[in-house]
């Protein structure tokens, strides 16, 4: 991915990883790149909070772990005159299939994200923040607790920040291996300290949050974005994008493309130019299927992704989600089936076994998709698979169940040709899995 | 009995949270006493980060089943883990799978019988566009791990192992 040279190439309409060069991550660097002037903005000139949140909203920023929700509006939920404590977290447990962003923001520009944490601190009145770092990327968990030294020793964190009487201590945390932390009430338990079981909402985070008290939880390419929006202006970030689909976006692209990365484009940029930026299909192969936010988005199949703009909107249109922005490519030599089953197991494995729904249910949908990979599928096992993952979807605590029906039916809905040659001829359609 | 080095450094987690909310660096301290013995968990080590973070042992014996990272059992010097997620597999992690698997003789789940290797099979490290990517220990994430590159990481972690190097040797490289 984005091998090592003079600057990774991010892509020329770059905003929140342009310049960086994979060593430019101090806090010497950014400050170069106009970094925490944001924060010194708001601070000397005193610009009441709920300016800042207004400016937020008015960037029409969206959350980019997945689901998309605006930024401001949620920022808007934190009770203002609740009297203890509140808390901040950032959710880089960046772990759905596909996605891989947050780590390069945590890696190559750590202090991006700190100022854009602090400035929602202030925005908010949070006293306190937590950045909760998927376990496996343990190096861009080191990288941030030797940023986070540098933002304390400069002042920007910590107690008065900048002489001012806005307090601020932040945090860097670990998880260990367990994709449901990325859920957000899953990821306060695992905070407290628990198993990473999502809680029933409401109430949601914003009233009954960490420990119990209100809490914002947004994710790392998110916080990234705000220190963007205060510098330059919510207008001004809603114009690299679309109405209602403010900014640039971070897409991974993974799978079957010369050129797996990260490429940050505005969004309501053509998928095709995309596509191009990741240097195209791999091997001169055709296009097959596309899975456009992440596995838990349902597939498209090639040629209705080449007609789509990159942007929560117009993906939603065409049935599917942006998502967190990870885009997975599969050429013309994919079965469709196996490719099902991988994320079949997936949801099984990860199934954090609290509702009864997805505890059973992931289990026989990647038996099913399983035995229908392997030649024993029965002619109902189509028709079993949907209303199995009909029974998941929107019945469970958290949306890891309907993550796990989204891409059985549409997989199904799109390639059914492709299962029943399975089921009839006890083999794959396609040549062979590479 | 955890180390000073280990309380020390379970202490700097413990302060990280408010002061009555020490159970909050409960995967901290697990992940720095799996370290320290020898890249698992036995249950005398799930006592002492109980005992010392004030918890009932079945609360942390909880978390040390819940996550994956954490090994209940024994295992050998180097823990490999590959990710075999869709993106990964498209990108050659399939390959790399049966290339380990052929070069160590053991499956998922399993350890080398000379104790240098245990192999997992992992789910999304967050890392796709390095495919295939390998976890070593829990900590130094090896990218695009071909068979050609896996060859050299096996000699190298191999070499190390001759050395007495590993999770045996409690710092967890």
């Amino acid at each position: 991915m984005n091998a090592p040279a003079e600057f990774l190439d991010y892509g020329p309409d770059a905003v929140l990883l342009a310049g960086l060069n994979g060593r430019n991550w101090r806090l010497a660097d950014y400050v170069e790149r106009g970094g925490y002037e944001a924060l010194k903005k708001i601070i000397a000139e005193k610009v009441p909070p709920a300016d800042v949140v207004a400016e937020v909203k008015k960037s029409a920023l969206r959350g980019r772990g997945g689901a998309g929700f605006p930024t401001g509006l949620k920022w808007s939920f934190m009770p203002r005159q609740f009297p203890g404590d509140k808390y901040l977290v950032c959710n880089s447990d960046e772990g759905e299939p596909g996605t891989f962003k947050d780590r390069d923001i945590m890696r190559y520009n750590p202090h991006s994200l700190f100022e854009g944490m602090a400035i929602a601190a202030y925005a908010m009145g949070c006293a306190r923040g937590y950045n909760y770092v998927h376990g496996e990327v343990w190096d861009a968990y080191l990288r941030c607790e030797e940023a986070i030294e540098e933002a304390y020793a400069a002042g920007f964190l910590g107690d008065n920040i900048l002489d001012s009487d806005f307090s601020f201590h932040l945090y860097n945390c670990h998880g260990y291996g367990a994709y449901i932390c990325g859920e957000e009430t899953a990821l306060l338990e695992s905070l407290e300290g628990k198993k990473g079981m999502p809680r029933f909402k409401p109430p949601f985070p914003a009233s009954f949050g960490m420990y119990g008290k209100p809490t914002t939880i947004n994710n790392t390419e998110t916080f990234a974005a705000v220190p963007w929006i205060i510098r330059n202006g919510g207008e001004w970030f809603a114009n690299l994008g679309l109405p209602n689909n403010g900014g640039t976006k971070i897409f991974s692209v993974s799978g079957d493309v010369a050129r797996p990365g990260n490429y940050e484009i505005r969004l309501g940029t053509p998928f095709p130019k995309l596509l191009e930026m990741a240097g195209g299909v791999r091997n001169g192969r055709a296009l097959k299927a596309v899975i456009p936010g992440g596995s838990s988005a349902p597939v498209l199949p090639g040629d209705a992704m080449m007609e789509l703009t990159m942007d929560y909107d117009a993906i939603a249109k065409a049935g599917s989600m942006l998502g967190s922005g990870a885009v997975i490519v599969l050429d013309d030599s994919r079965c469709m089936v196996k490719s099902l089953l991988r994320l079949s197991y997936f949801y099984y494995e990860e199934s954090c076994g609290q509702c009864t729904p997805c505890r059973e249910g992931t289990g026989w949908l990647w038996r099913m998709v399983d035995r229908i990979e392997h030649g024993t599928g029965r002619p109902e096992d189509l028709d079993v698979l949907t209303s199995v993952a009909d029974n998941i979807q929107g019945r469970t605590i958290c949306a890891l169940g309907d993550a796990a029906a989204l891409p059985v039916k549409s997989f199904i809905k799109h390639f059914r040709a492709e299962f029943e040659h399975h089921i009839e001829h006890k083999h794959c359609l396609v040549p062979e899995y590479v | 009995m955890l180390s000073d080095d280990a309380i020390r450094r379970i202490d700097r987690e413990v302060t990280k949270y408010p002061a009555d909310q020490k159970r909050s660096a409960v995967i901290a301290a697990l992940a720095i006493a799996q370290d320290e013995h020898g890249g698992w968990l036995p249950a005398e080590a799930m006592d002492d980060v109980a005992r010392h973070l004030g918890l009932p042992t079945v609360a942390v014996y909880e978390v040390a089943s819940f996550y994956a990272m954490f090994e209940l059992k024994p295992t050998g010097r180097f823990k490999l883990t590959l990710c075999t997620n869709l993106p990964c597999a498209l990108q050659g992690a399939t390959a790399a799978a049966a290339h380990l698997k052929h070069k160590l003789g053991i499956g998922f789940g399993e350890t080398s019988g000379d104790g240098k290797f245990t192999l997992k099979e992992g789910e999304c490290f967050g890392a796709c566009g390095d495919a295939p990517v390998i976890l070593v220990n829990n900590k130094r994430m090896a990218s695009f791990m071909n068979p050609p590159q896996l060859d050299g990481l096996l000699d190298e972690l191999s070499a190390a192992a001759d050395r007495g190097e590993g999770a045996q040797t409690g710092n967890g490289q």
